[in-house]
């Protein structure tokens, strides 16, 4: 019960830290469970993630039900998934029912200019801290280059990029195996 | 009934809407043109709340729908529909994934995976100094090179890379505390 709890408080603190959308989500997530609690590796945060964006549902939602289910089994994943989405569902009810103009705000629209800023920042630490654990060798700074530069220009869906270098990676590995 | 509905709506987003928050969009116009629920100028003020508050846009857009529909009841049942088919999937995959934990071809898809994984994070982070640092807009109308440039947000970009990656006193804080800062700085000066 008590790491039940645990996790749901886990989540609840990545939920209402996040800022901006679901990337900015990483660095919190990083923070909160990978350096803090040390529930999962970097390595298994990109694993997570990955898959998360192909499956249904909310990447970073999909992403700490993997992480809560590590720790506590089914159980776990969703007191992940609902301590990830308490906050949000609680700040949300509380602006539709008293604040209208909330987002029209002028002091509401500078803070969110400041934190862009802000988020900006951290989503580049996040991808310096796993750019050490994915971009090993040179093979792979080819399909970190080809994905960031692909989703950038085209508007493939984040589905494929996945599918298609989670076949390289198998390609390349049997073509390694081959040639030994 | 209206709450089942909201949920069995929202159930139906979360199973077919794959690849992030922007994703519900196309879900949500078409959900306003079939049950008349909300209107698309609804759905823009919704998403405009979305950003401006902490949490996956997705759940925000679901919580803000079901409330202006059927009060907190319907935002707790859409909020729940978005989820549970995530909940469902996530759970089926990790019990056959970690069937195959060991096996060298999964190791070997995850090879790959790994560095497209953080080129999806790095794009999207592109997209974000777009948004956050230059002034495409004003630099478009202008035409003057030095218009791109938000000054302001770069100056502030730059002390914070500072602060969070080569200042030892505040190298560890908590990303939050630099959130929250960078929310004063931008109430204050932008």
């Amino acid at each position: 019960m008590k790491e039940l709890f645990e996790i749901f408080k886990a989540s609840f603190r990545v939920g209402i830290m996040t800022f901006g959308g679901g990337y900015a989500m990483l660095p919190i997530l990083q923070r909160e469970v990978v350096e803090s609690r040390k529930w999962v590796s970097e390595e298994e945060v990109l694993d997570y993630y990955a898959i998360g964006q192909c499956l249904p549902g909310i990447i970073m939602v999909n992403t700490m039900i993997f992480i809560g289910q590590k720790r506590r089994g089914t159980i776990g994943g969703i007191a992940a998934a609902l301590g990830t989405v308490c906050p949000a569902l609680i700040i949300i009810t509380v602006i539709a029912a008293l604040l209208s103009g909330f987002a029209d705000s002028e002091i509401v629209k500078n803070a969110f200019a400041g934190i862009r800023v802000c988020v900006c920042v951290l989503i580049f630490n996040a991808v310096a801290k796993l750019w050490k654990s994915s971009v090993i060798d040179w093979k792979c700074l080819l399909i970190f280059a080809a994905v960031a530069l692909g989703s950038l220009l085209t508007d493939i869906t984040p589905v494929i990029f996945v599918l298609v270098s989670a076949l390289t990676g198998i390609v390349l590995k049997c073509l390694e195996v081959k040639n030994k | 009934m209206i709450i089942l509905r909201l949920w069995w709506e929202f159930f139906k987003i979360g199973l077919f809407s794959v690849g992030g928050g922007m994703a519900t969009l196309p879900f949500l116009y078409d959900m306003s043109d079939r049950t008349g629920w909300f209107t698309y100028d609804m759905i823009a003020d919704m998403l405009a709340v979305s950003e401006s508050t902490p949490g996956p846009i997705g759940i925000n857009m679901a919580t803000y729908t079901g409330f202006t529909t059927a009060g907190v009841l319907g935002s707790l049942a859409a909020t729940l529909g978005i989820i549970t088919p995530g909940i469902i999937i996530v759970l089926l995959v990790v019990s056959v994934l970690d069937r195959f934990r060991e096996n060298r071809y999964v190791e070997a898809a995850f090879y790959g995976l790994r560095p497209a994984s953080t080129g999806l994070i790095a794009a999207a982070g592109i997209l974000v100094i777009e948004i956050a640092l230059l002034n495409t807009e004003l630099f478009k109308k202008t035409g003057l090179f030095a218009d791109v440039f938000n000054i302001k947000a770069l100056i502030l970009a730059a002390i914070l890379l500072f602060l969070t990656r080569w200042f030892k006193p505040t190298k560890k804080l908590h990303p939050i505390v630099f959130i929250a800062a960078s929310a004063l700085v931008g109430i204050l000066v932008f």
